[in-house]
C-alpha cells in the first residue's frame, strides 16, 4: 500500500490544508495510525471534531469516507452484509422449470449478487482508498463490539457461504466515541487511543479565523477567551467548536468589533443550549441578561 | 526544548519495560499486544522528537483518557530531560549525557548560575516569566535551585521541596501584584468581563508554573536517586481507586470531575439492562392475532413489554466530619441516578437527623445541593458528634412508617458511635418492613467492630453491609442494588 503521509509535520500541514487544525498530539496518531494500518480510537467530550477528523483525514487523503453511524440494537445486517432474500427467492421461483438439483441453486443464490454490502465489508471490499469512519461506538451494547474486533484487527470479514473477505487495501479507520459507557478491553487493545478535549485559546483563536473567513483577528482572540472562560464553568453543556464557530459567525454578522457584556449577555444563546447554562454564565460573568 | 537522548536499541528496550512495568504497577491494564504496538510505534518515529516520542507511547499504551496524568508523571520521571541547568548556552544541544536521559546519578545538578541570583533579580523574572510563556521552565528551574535547598542524598519527599520554593515564591499573593501591575499598564481594565478574563488567564499561567517547580523538582530528584525509586515513592492513585476517607484536596477534585461522567455511565448501562431483562407475560390477544398468518398455529408467541418495577430508595447519611466527603460522592451518585428509581429521599445526620430530599429536587445542582445541606440541614442534636443510636430512633419516629416493601435502605456510615447506645432495634424494626436493607461503610473492612465502631450490632438485622472505599467498590455497589 501506498504510504499516504511521509512524517508527522506533513499530517499537520495536510489536515490544515482542508482546514483542519490538528495539535501535534493529533497529527502524530494519525501518522501511526496510517504506518502501523491500526484504527484510531477518538475520545472525548461533544464537538471537539471527532467526526470531523475522520472527514478530514478523508478529504486530504482524497479517500472516500465511508460512515458508519452506531446506535443500539445495530446489528450483523446493518453493519457487515445481509443477503437479499427477497431477489433469493424470485431467483428459486424463476429456476423451478429449469429442475436444477440444490448444489446448484445454493450456490447460486448465496453469490455476492445476492449480497448486499454495509458499511464495513465495503470499506474492506473497497478498491481505491477508503477512510472508514464508526461514529459514537459507545452506543452499541458491548455485544456488538464483537462485531467489530475481525475488522478492525485482521481488516477481513468472514461470510459464512463465501469464506472470508480480506482487504483489499487496508482502509484508515477513526472509531469516535463519547464516553457513556468504558468499551471493551478487546476494542481498546485493538486501536491506537487519541483524546481530544477543548483546545486552548490559541488554538481556538485560529480555528475561529480559519473557520469564519473575514473575521477580525482581535475580535477573534476575545471570542476564544471568553469561550475559554466559559467552559471552566461548571455547566451541564460545555460549548463545543462548532457553537464558538456559531457564535463569530453570529458576532461578525451583527456587526460587532468589540465583544463587550451587554454583547455576550445578549448573544449567550447561540453558545449555551440550556436555560440553566445561561443563567449561570449570565451570574458568573456578571453580564447584561438578553 | 531538548529530546530524550537516543540510547543503544537494547537499552530502549528495557527502558520500555520498565516503564510498562510501573504503568501496571500503577493500576493501567497495559496488555503485551500494546507493549508489542509502541515498539513498532517507536521505528517510525524519530526517538529524538521528544513530543513525538511521547505521542507514540501514550497512543499506544494508555486507552483510557483519566490515566494520562498518570502516565504523564511516570513519563516524566522515566524519560527525564535534563534538569535545567540554568545558563543560557545549555539552553538549545540535547546535552552528551549518556544512558537515556538518566543523567548521573549522585551529583545534583542545576546548580548554575541560577543559584546565584538574588531574592530582588528572581522578583522581577518571575513577573516576566508569567507574562512569558516560554521563560517559565527557566525560572522554575533558578526558583528551585534558589529556594528548594535540595541536597544529594537527602531522604526527602518532593512535596516538603515544593512546599519550601512555592513558600518562597509566595504565589497566592502573585495574582494580585500582577493584576495591580497590569491594570496599570493598561490604564485599568474596560468593563468586569475583561477584568475577569485577565484573572483567569493569570491564574492558569501561576497554575502552569506551579507544575513546573513540581516537574523541575522531579527531574532533580530522578537525577538523585534514579527512575525505579522514583516511580515507585509517586506511584499515583488513579481517580477511581483513591479512598474517600483520606482524599487530598486534589484528588477530592479529580473524584468530583468524575462522578458526572460515572453516573451518566451507571444511568445507561442500567436503563440499557432493564429494557433487554427478560421477557414480560404472554400477550395472549397478539399472539392469536399474529397466528392468523400461520393457519392459525401460534407458531410466533408474543409477549408484553415487561413494566420493570423501579426501587425506591431512602439513603440515610452520616455526614459527620469523618466520612463527610463518602456521603456527599454517595449522595451526589444517587441522585443522579434519579432516573433509575421511582423516588429517592435522602436524610442526613450527625447526632439528629434531617430529610434534604429537597435541596435535590426539580432541576437543582448537585453541587449547590450538597453545600445546602452543609449550611441548612438540622443534624445537630446535642453535641455534633455522631450518635447513629438517637439519629436512628427519630429516623423511626418521624419516616419509620414511611417505609415500604417497596422501599430498599441505604445506610451510609463508619458506625463509630462515640460509645453511644446503639439502639439496633430500629434497624431490626427496618428489616420487616423495608425490601432490602443494606450498609454501606467507607472504612477498611479490617477496622470495622475495632474501637467504638459498633456495626456488628447493625450488620446482623442488614441484608449486606459492603465496604466502600472508593469509587470503584462505591459504582459495584449501586449497580448491585438496581440489580435486586
Amino acid at each position: 500500500m501506498a504510504e499516504r503521509f511521509v512524517s508527522v509535520d506533513a499530517v499537520q500541514e495536510a489536515l490544515r490544508r482542508v482546514d483542519y487544525l490538528a495539535d501535534p498530539s493529533t497529527a502524530g496518531v494519525v501518522f501511526l495510525a496510517d504506518r502501523l494500518e491500526k484504527p484510531v480510537l477518538v475520545e472525548g467530550p461533544a464537538g471537539v471534531g471527532k467526526t470531523e477528523l475522520a472527514k478530514a483525514i478523508a478529504a486530504t487523503t482524497g479517500s472516500r469516507l465511508i460512515r458508519l453511524q452506531c446506535y443500539e440494537g445495530l446489528d450483523e445486517s446493518k453493519a457487515l452484509y445481509e443477503w437479499n432474500y427477497k431477489t433469493q427467492l424470485l431467483r428459486i421461483q424463476a429456476d423451478r422449470e429449469h429442475e436444477r438439483d440444490w448444489e446448484t441453486v445454493e450456490s447460486d443464490i448465496f453469490s455476492e449478487t445476492f449480497l448486499l454490502t454495509r458499511p464495513l465489508l465495503e470499506a474492506i471490499r473497497a478498491d481505491e482508498p477508503v477512510v472508514l469512519l464508526i461514529d459514537e461506538v459507545d452506543r452499541v451494547e458491548i455485544e456488538t463490539e464483537a462485531l467489530l474486533l475481525e475488522v478492525l484487527s485482521d481488516f477481513q470479514v468472514s461470510v459464512p457461504e463465501l469464506g472470508t473477505i480480506t482487504a483489499v487495501r487496508r482502509p484508515i479507520v477513526v472509531l469516535t466515541s463519547n464516553n457513556t459507557r468504558e468499551l471493551s478491553e478487546a476494542l481498546k487493545r485493538r486501536c491506537l487511543f487519541l483524546h481530544l478535549d477543548y483546545p486552548d485559546a490559541e488554538r481556538e483563536q485560529e480555528i475561529v479565523r480559519v473557520r469564519v473567513p473575514g473575521i477580525d483577528a482581535t475580535l477573534a482572540d476575545q471570542i476564544a477567551r471568553v469561550v475559554r472562560s466559559i467552559r471552566q464553568l461548571d455547566l451541564k453543556k460545555a460549548p463545543s467548536i462548532s457553537e464558538t464557530i456559531d457564535w463569530a459567525r453570529t458576532l461578525v454578522h451583527l456587526g460587532v468589533e468589540k465583544v463587550t457584556p451587554d454583547v455576550v449577555g445578549g448573544t449567550l444563546h447561540v453558545l449555551l443550549k440550556y436555560q440553566r447554562d445561561i443563567e449561570r454564565a449570565n451570574k458568573e460573568l456578571k453580564v447584561a441578561e438578553a | 526544548m531538548t529530546g530524550v537522548d537516543v540510547p543503544a536499541p537494547g537499552r530502549m528496550l528495557d527502558l520500555i519495560s520498565g516503564f510498562v512495568h510501573e504503568l501496571r504497577a500503577a493500576g493501567l491494564p497495559v496488555s503485551m499486544t500494546e507493549n508489542l504496538d509502541a515498539m513498532r510505534a517507536l521505528e517510525y518515529i524519530a526517538v529524538d522528537d521528544r513530543a513525538a516520542f511521547k505521542t507514540a507511547l501514550a497512543a499506544t499504551l494508555v486507552k483510557h483518557a483519566d490515566h494520562e496524568k498518570v502516565f504523564n508523571v511516570l513519563f516524566d520521571v522515566y524519560f527525564a530531560l535534563q534538569p535545567f541547568a540554568f545558563d543560557d548556552e545549555d539552553e538549545d544541544g540535547p546535552g552528551g549525557r549518556p544512558g537515556g536521559g538518566v543523567p548521573v546519578p549522585g551529583s545534583m545538578p542545576g546548580g548554575g548560575a541560577g543559584g546565584d541570583a538574588s531574592p530582588e533579580a528572581l522578583a522581577a523574572m518571575l513577573m516576566r516569566a508569567i507574562l512569558d510563556p516560554d521563560a517559565l521552565r527557566r525560572f522554575a528551574a533558578a526558583a528551585v535551585t534558589r529556594h528548594a535547598g535540595m541536597e544529594p542524598g537527602r531522604p526527602v519527599g518532593g512535596t516538603y521541596y515544593l512546599y519550601r520554593t512555592l513558600r518562597a515564591l509566595d504565589l497566592d499573593s502573585l495574582l494580585d501584584r500582577l493584576m495591580e501591575q497590569i491594570a496599570a499598564e493598561r490604564g485599568g481594565f474596560a468593563d468586569e468581563l475583561e477584568e475577569r478574563l485577565a484573572r483567569e488567564e493569570l491564574a492558569a499561567r501561576i497554575e502552569r508554573l506551579r507544575e513546573e517547580v513540581e516537574a523541575e523538582i522531579r527531574r532533580r530528584l530522578v537525577a538523585d536517586r534514579g527512575p525505579e525509586a522514583m516511580a515507585r515513592s509517586l506511584r499515583v492513585k488513579l481517580p477511581e481507586d483513591v479512598e474517600f476517607m483520606h482524599a487530598s484536596r486534589e484528588e477530592m477534585a479529580a473524584l468530583q470531575r468524575a462522578i458526572g461522567p460515572l453516573a451518566r455511565a451507571l444511568a445507561a448501562r442500567l436503563a440499557m439492562r432493564r429494557r433487554r431483562h427478560h421477557r414480560g407475560q404472554l400477550d395472549f390477544r397478539a399472539t392469536v392475532r399474529r397466528s392468523l398468518s400461520y393457519g392459525g398455529v401460534p407458531a410466533d408467541p408474543r409477549f408484553r413489554r415487561p413494566h420493570p418495577s423501579k426501587p425506591e430508595i431512602m439513603v440515610v447519611a452520616d455526614i459527620s466530619g469523618s466520612v463527610a466527603s463518602f456521603a456527599r460522592f454517595t449522595l451526589q451518585l444517587v441522585h443522579a441516578l434519579a432516573s433509575q428509581f421511582s423516588r429517592v429521599r435522602s436524610f442526613v445526620f450527625i447526632d439528629g437527623i434531617d430529610e434534604v430530599t429537597a435541596f435535590f429536587e426539580g432541576n437543582a445542582d448537585l453541587g449547590d445541593a450538597v453545600k445546602r445541606i452543609n449550611t441548612e440541614a438540622d443534624v445537630v442534636w446535642v453535641d455534633g458528634h455522631s450518635d447513629y443510636g438517637h439519629a436512628f430512633e427519630v429516623f423511626h419516629q418521624k419516616w419509620g412508617s414511611e417505609v415500604t416493601p417497596k422501599t430498599s435502605v441505604i445506610i451510609l456510615g463508619d458506625a463509630r458511635n462515640n460509645y453511644h447506645a446503639s439502639q439496633s432495634w430500629v434497624l431490626a424494626e427496618l428489616r420487616k418492613r423495608a425490601r432490602h436493607l443494606y450498609w454501606i461503610d467507607p472504612e477498611p473492612a479490617a477496622y470495622w467492630n475495632t474501637g467504638d465502631s459498633v456495626i456488628g450490632d447493625y450488620a446482623q438485622y442488614c441484608d449486606g453491609v459492603y465496604e466502600c472505599r472508593n469509587l470503584r467498590q462505591l459504582e459495584r455497589f449501586v449497580e448491585a442494588v438496581i440489580e435486586s
